[in-house]
């Protein structure tokens, strides 16, 4: 079967950003970029039901910029087939996504759809829900296993409290959790053969899809700070802190 | 206008959460009814009645909606929610489960985990693992919405005497079902709601070693977290997280023990009222944050600080 993998292209999980100072946003020039980490989750899941030979077919769809060509590539070099890049420069909300890989999914008729549960920049965590309910699909939130079984496919789901598995008629659409795998490392070969497979450039305008959205960011600043704490040299110190100080104990 | 809550709930009982939500709801202003989804959730929709400041409750008892599946669940709650000016959520699992396939369906974006009501269309939410706060304004007819709990304070659980009214909605799409389910068994206060935490992360070596936080913990009335690193090395189960990937904790008092402060951990607590760190690196960025910081092997100060409290 054929499997859609969604990838998006945000900040490196480990650079620090900082809020620009006309507060319109935070400053993203000169700032390492990366595939969000959900979805490298997502693209290594995809790869292993390839290898497991459940999935005969991997392709990587991203909805961004020009840029979002290179975490293609990446998804390509782990072993995605071929990619479609939406491309858009504006900042597109988890519901125009959604409707762009809706119309990606009519296209390519994928019997599972994998994403990550959340991108690490705007921590939404609404656009494979949001896809479910555009294709009518069942949906798998926060995986931590994933077993295809005939027309169906298992998911095992990290919930408050524990796990819960339900299962899920195919088509569905599965979104990743932290521990569903061990996304691997791409190769140099791989990186080098990648450069060679397809990739396809939409615009949403060709697909027919609006990207307006009924929200606006009116303002972004940065967090309170909080005040500069003290070290404390003993047990009975922090103790007296806790109890006399603070309070809390 | 009016407000929608859809309840959190399980095993027929009322998640504590929905109360946050309230709060959230009372920010915005109007009157506010609970919905109440699943099968035998009377108890649930009494509890829900009582809350104080909720005018109506809204009862869809049905085995389509048992165990709160999005596919059956997401098109009842997108039936009902056309009549309000805002469906809220707890930002539980369940919520941010069903909750942006209610908002797709009603064509309408959905607004995550917000932190405050700035007013009936405008709320500040945090992003880039809270790193960045920003505020934004919805035109939606529905506005569609997650309330992180640790950013309200909780409603009154008794006082409200709201009329209970049956509702129906869809059957079941046919389309998933539910198989089973494994909980982690713990006697001590929920996370998300405890008023002290204690945390480990990586530096407790192993799980065996994590009784010593157990029993401090007890000593307090505290929950126990971990960070990341502690629930991927396998010492804990993964429920236990704290961080932007885990649980959003904002306890009076949150003792992290072992825990070096990376980004993602610290999105998960820093709104706790007071952070005491527990590590023997000096340079570890949670002393960055923490109120009281003491330098020290745990495996010494911890057993040390349960005699001490």
């Amino acid at each position: 079967m054929k499997v859609l993998v969604a990838v998006k292209r945000v900040v490196d999980y480990n650079v620090k950003v900082r809020v620009k100072a006309d507060h319109f946003g935070v400053d993203l020039a000169n700032v390492k970029m990366s595939m969000n980490p959900f979805c490298e989750i997502a693209v290594e899941e995809a790869v292993r039901l390839k290898e497991k030979g459940v999935v005969t077919e991997i392709v990587a769809v991203s909805v961004g910029p020009t840029a979002a060509q290179e975490q293609l590539r990446t998804a390509m070099a782990l072993g995605a087939d071929r990619a479609v890049l939406v491309e858009s420069n504006d900042e597109l909300n988890s519901l125009a996504v959604a409707k762009a890989l809706k119309a990606i999914v009519d296209k390519e008729q994928p019997q599972l759809v994998i994403l990550g549960k959340q991108a690490i920049d705007s921590d939404n965590n609404q656009t494979g829900q949001m896809l479910a309910a555009l294709t009518g699909y069942a949906q798998g939130t926060f995986a931590s296993k994933v077993e295809v079984a005939g027309d169906k496919v298992n998911v095992t789901r990290e919930i408050d409290g524990g796990l819960q598995t339900v299962a899920l008629n195919l088509p569905a659409i599965v979104t990743t959790d932290l521990r569903l795998n061990e996304p691997r490392y791409a190769s140099l070969p791989n990186i080098m053969k990648a450069k060679k497979k397809p990739l396809e450039t939409v615009t949403p305008e060709a697909l027919g899809i609006s990207t307006a959205s009924t929200v606006k960011t009116l303002k972004v600043e940065a967090p309170a700070a909080r005040s500069a704490g003290i070290k404390v040299k003993s047990v009975a110190e922090l103790v007296e802190k806790l109890k006399n100080e603070a309070k809390v104990i | 206008m009016a407000v929608l809550v859809v309840a959190e709930h399980s095993n027929g009982a009322l998640g504590s959460a929905t109360l946050n939500t309230v709060a959230a709801a009372q920010k915005i202003g109007g009157e506010i009814s609970v919905q109440v989804a699943g099968q035998n959730v009377g108890g649930v929709a009494e509890a829900a009645a009582r809350i104080a400041g909720v005018a109506k409750v809204l009862v869809a008892d049905n085995a389509a909606y048992a165990h709160q599946l999005p596919e059956n669940v997401a098109p009842l709650i997108a039936s009902i929610a056309r009549d309000f000016g805002h469906v809220l959520a707890p930002a539980t699992t369940n919520g941010k489960n069903f909750l942006p396939r209610v908002a797709a369906l009603l064509d309408v974006d959905q607004i995550s985990e917000i932190t405050e009501v700035v007013s009936a269309d405008t709320f500040k939410r945090p992003i880039y693992a809270g790193n960045a706060i920003a505020t934004v304004q919805s035109s939606a007819a529905v506005k569609v919405i997650t309330v992180r709990g640790t950013g309200f304070d909780a409603v009154a659980a008794e006082g409200g005497s709201a009329a209970v009214e049956a509702v129906s909605g869809p059957a079941d799409a046919g389309k998933s079902a539910f198989v089973g389910e494994e909980l982690a068994k713990s006697d001590r206060p929920e996370l998300t709601a405890a008023r002290i935490v204690v945390s480990g992360g990586r530096g407790m070596g192993n799980g065996d070693n994590f009784s010593i936080l157990y029993s401090l913990a007890d000593k307090l009335g505290a929950a126990v977290g971990a960070s990341r690193a502690a629930v991927d090395a396998g010492f804990v189960p993964n429920d236990m997280q704290v961080g932007q990937t885990g649980k959003i904790v904002a306890p009076q008092l949150y003792v992290a023990v072992g825990i070096s402060g990376a980004i993602q951990h610290l999105a998960g607590m820093k709104d706790s009222k007071v952070i005491v760190a527990i590590n023997k690196d000096e340079e570890a960025p949670i002393f960055q944050v923490a109120d009281y910081g003491l330098v020290a092997d745990l495996f010494e100060a911890v057993p040390e600080l349960e005699r001490t409290i």
